[in-house]
């Protein structure tokens, strides 16, 4: 390919965007739909087509392997476009079907189609709840575009907002139209990103530098992974404008080393990007605009996510922040101004210069404007990839686009913000969610990981989880995080294993306030949000386990026990045979569990054919 | 020797730049499931920095180990949807077949246990991914039948 000047590449985009509307079949190749086994689907598709090497049938022409769709929980997807007719739950057998009838007979097969609750089958993806109510910006190519095919891309409006700022904008412009926007950064502070990117511009320094920080270490979180897997080229367009913003000549993504496809992907789109002439010297032809962008792989260190650390690992140093006093905006990569960011934030620029600061403002709350992308987890029916605008509420969120509590069971709390975010109660189910509300309700909004609980989870273990992981991931340069982690650990050890004490919680509290105050960075900063959080939504739970020595939940093993319910045991032994403690005693035909000997594994209640052995949470 | 001269070569490709070392790290990580001592020396002296600054780096990511790593790996999800639905009893389950812990290689070299936080398949959690394939839903009963299964599997090649 040649490199493109600014005339070509209009006349390219024109010519690709003009293809568009053929019929493609879209495979969702996200983690979950993989995990599925979505790859021999994709296979499958192609063998039922009669593939037939080198010259190809429609199928293997149309077909693509595309990123995460969203709608986990009904995988393996398949979408057809573009009637966006939708198939959940696809395995390779299905194929042949797909094939002869949708794609040549062009008739929609009922039995695949996504099922609500109440049996209606749905056969567009429109029209399903779930997607009803999301308005996709940063995901707005995922599950439609081939991650590995920058003419799909361009066929998408793909480099359009890039050409656009280098022909039609000067810096100031482009910062100035992300201030507009009121874009704020959506790696968890929220910072205003034209603010920062003014800050860099200005700041003295020989050479500026942007960063995009794909570390996303939030346990339960995988937003930054879709996008780096699903749609890498976004992520560099929103760099290329953020580097002619800022002046930067160089750039890195910084990816977290858990994420192999990523890497792979990106570093194929950057090979792509340069040959187009994208990314390298004379940008689009323009004399003098250069930037050359590479991927870095972390090291598989939560703490690297904090912007300081990332910048000393990527100098190939410990990844140990510098202390929140250190702005890497003025002195950052090399002791040079650096336009930090995370990757959602950077694939968001684009639109933002497609469609004006105005378009975008308008979306979300007040002080939130925008979408902001979330993995809705946990115990909701559906369980996957969202984004919504902004200020919508998470009871529309949980419900309406997640659609309720799984099982039918009661909601209890949802967790966001991470493993230094909160726990809100029902009380919170109204709240709109956005950076200011949620930081007022003693949450915050993270990264985006929305983790639904139900009656059966435990608020002081969920506490204790969080706390263990940041214990484990503490960097140990300060003593507040490092001690503070450690013995607010084992405090809640203590109690979730009967043994804690009335003072423990004012202990708790007072360690709280310290690691807060006297922290050097986030990490040990916001660590104690969990267990505040949870303390405040949920003292009764924390009360029962230290006075009662009871888990209501049921979930703290040494406080609960399991029980044979004699009515409906049959007396079948299948407990007997797989009860490692063998603890489990018959007398006359009636079966007990002797609690002392009892190790709580399970076992017994999974093997019981008649769901005859729960777990209780008070029994004395 | 030849180890000598294979460490060189992947350490040369990254020139003398220190900012490399991670990247260099982790090539040799992936080459030989764990970093060899003689490794430090290289990239210290190629680099031109202390060794104990290679070896921090070493200690300091998880990605990294002195202690080699198992032939195949072994990834329990402790990430927040695995954990409410039961990961930590999938994983003691996983902790007694194999008789390591978290962490750790088992005597043979065949498996290594590691904890890892979410794999972006959190609706079908709890996730334990043997190998390459993934198993959702895990249970006490499938990860045992899984483990017994693979390992006749590896006797009978
Ligand atoms: C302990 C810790 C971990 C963090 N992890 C991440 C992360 O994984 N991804 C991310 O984008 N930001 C993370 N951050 C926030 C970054 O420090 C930084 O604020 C952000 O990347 C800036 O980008 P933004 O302005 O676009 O949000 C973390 C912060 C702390 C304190
Ligand atoms: S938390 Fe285990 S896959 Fe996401």
């Amino acid at each position: 390919m040649t490199r493109l000047h600014l005339k070509d590449f209009w006349r390219y985009s024109k010519q690709q965007m003009e293809k568009r509307n053929e019929q493609r079949v879209l495979v969702c190749g996200g983690p979950g739909c993989l995990a599925r086994g979505s790859q021999a689907v994709y296979e499958a598709l192609l063998d039922a087509s009669g593939r037939v090497g080198g010259t190809g049938t429609v199928v293997e022409h149309a077909a693509h392997m595309v990123g995460c769709h969203g709608l986990c929980d009904q995988g393996p997807l398949v979408i057809i476009e573009p009637q966006g007719t939708f198939y959940t739950h696809v395995n390779p057998e299905m194929a042949p079907r797909i094939y002869h009838e949708t794609l040549r007979g062009g008739r929609v097969v009922e039995d695949f189609l996504y099922s609500s609750g109440t049996g209606r089958r749905i056969a567009r993806y429109a029209d399903i709840p779930f997607y009803q109510r999301q308005q996709k910006i940063a995901l707005r190519n995922v599950g439609a575009v081939d991650p590995e095919d920058i003419n799909d891309y361009v066929a998408l409006g793909g480099y359009r907002a890039a050409a656009k700022a280098l022909e039609d904008l000067s810096p100031e412009d482009v910062i100035g139209w992300v201030k507009d926007s009121q874009l704020r950064g959506r790696g968890g502070a929220g910072f205003p990103t034209g603010r920062k990117w003014e800050v860099c511009a200005q700041a003295p320094g020989e050479n500026r530098y942007v960063i995009a920080n794909g570390d996303e270490g939030d346990p339960g979180a995988f937003m930054d992974r879709t996008i780096m897997e699903g749609d890498p080229h976004s992520l560099l367009e929103g760099m290329i404008i953020g580097a002619y913003a800022v002046g930067a000549s160089e750039g890195f993504i910084y990816v977290r080393e858990e994420y192999p496809l990523a890497v792979e992907r990106l570093k194929g789109a950057i090979g792509q990007a340069e040959s187009l002439g994208l990314l390298g010297d004379d940008i689009l032809g323009i004399p003098g605009f250069c930037f050359n962008l590479s991927v870095r792989r972390g090291g598989g260190a939560f703490v690297c996510g904090e912007a300081t650390a990332l910048i000393n690992s990527l100098e190939g140093r410990l990844g140990e922040p510098r202390g929140s006093y250190v702005v890497p905006a003025v002195r950052g990569y090399n002791q040079q101004p650096t336009a930090l960011n995370n990757v959602e934030t950077f694939c968001v620029v684009p639109e933002i210069i497609n469609k004006g600061p105005a378009w975008f403002a308008a979306i979300g709350s007040e002080a939130s404007r925008g979408t902001k992308t979330f993995s809705l987890v946990g115990r909701a029916v559906h369980i996957g990839l969202i984004e919504v605008p902004m200020g919508m509420s998470l009871r529309e969120i949980i419900y309406d686009v997640g659609g309720g509590i799984e099982d039918g069971r009661t909601f209890k709390a949802v967790q966001t913000g991470g493993p230094s975010g909160g726990c809100l109660s029902a009380e919170y189910l109204d709240l709109p969610v956005d950076f200011d509300a949620l930081e007022e309700a003693g949450s915050m909004m993270g990264s985006g990981g929305l983790i639904v609980m139900d009656e059966t989870t435990c608020m002081v273990d969920v506490a204790r989880y969080f706390l263990a992981f940041l214990r484990d991931e503490s960097c140990g340069q300060c003593v507040p995080c490092r001690e503070g982690l450690f013995q607010l650990t084992a405090i809640f050890d203590r109690i979730v294993s009967g043994e804690g004490q009335e003072s423990d919680l004012a202990a708790v509290e007072e360690l709280a306030v310290a690691m807060q105050e006297g922290s050097l960075c986030g990490l040990g900063q916001s660590a104690s949000n969990p267990v505040l959080s949870t303390l405040r939504h949920f003292r009764g739970e924390y009360t029962a386990h230290i006075r009662e020595k009871c888990c209501p939940a049921g979930v703290c093993r040494a406080l609960t026990a399991y029980v044979i319910d004699v009515e409906k045991c049959r007396a079948c032994g299948r407990c007997l045979e797989v009860c490692p403690a063998q603890c489990i005693a018959v007398s006359q035909g009636v079966y007990t569990i002797d609690r002392e000997a009892c190790t709580r594994c399970g076992a017994c209640s999974a093997a019981c054919p008649f769901a005859a052995i729960s777990r209780e949470g008070c029994v004395q | 020797m030849k180890e000598l001269t294979e460490l060189r070569s992947i350490v040369d490709k990254y020139g003398e730049n220190p900012e490399y070392i991670l990247e260099a790290l982790h090539d040799i990580q992936s080459r030989y499931r764990h970093v060899p001592e003689p490794a430090l020396d290289i990239i210290a002296e190629r680099m031109k920095v202390k060794k104990s600054r290679v070896f921090s780096l070493v200690s300091f990511y998880k990605a990294l180990s002195f202690e080699p790593q198992g032939e195949k790996n072994i990834r329990v999800c402790m990430g927040t949807a695995c954990h409410l639905k039961g990961a930590s009893q999938v994983k003691e389950e996983i902790e007694a077949v194999l008789d390591v812990a978290a962490g750790e290689t088992t005597a043979d070299g065949r498996y290594s246990l590691h904890e890892v936080n979410c794999v972006g398949a959190c609706s079908m959690a709890p996730v334990v991914i043997i190998g390459d394939s993934y198993e959702g839903q895990a249970t006490r009963d499938r990860v045992r039948t899984l483990l017994d299964n693979d390992g006749s599997e590896e006797e009978s090649r």
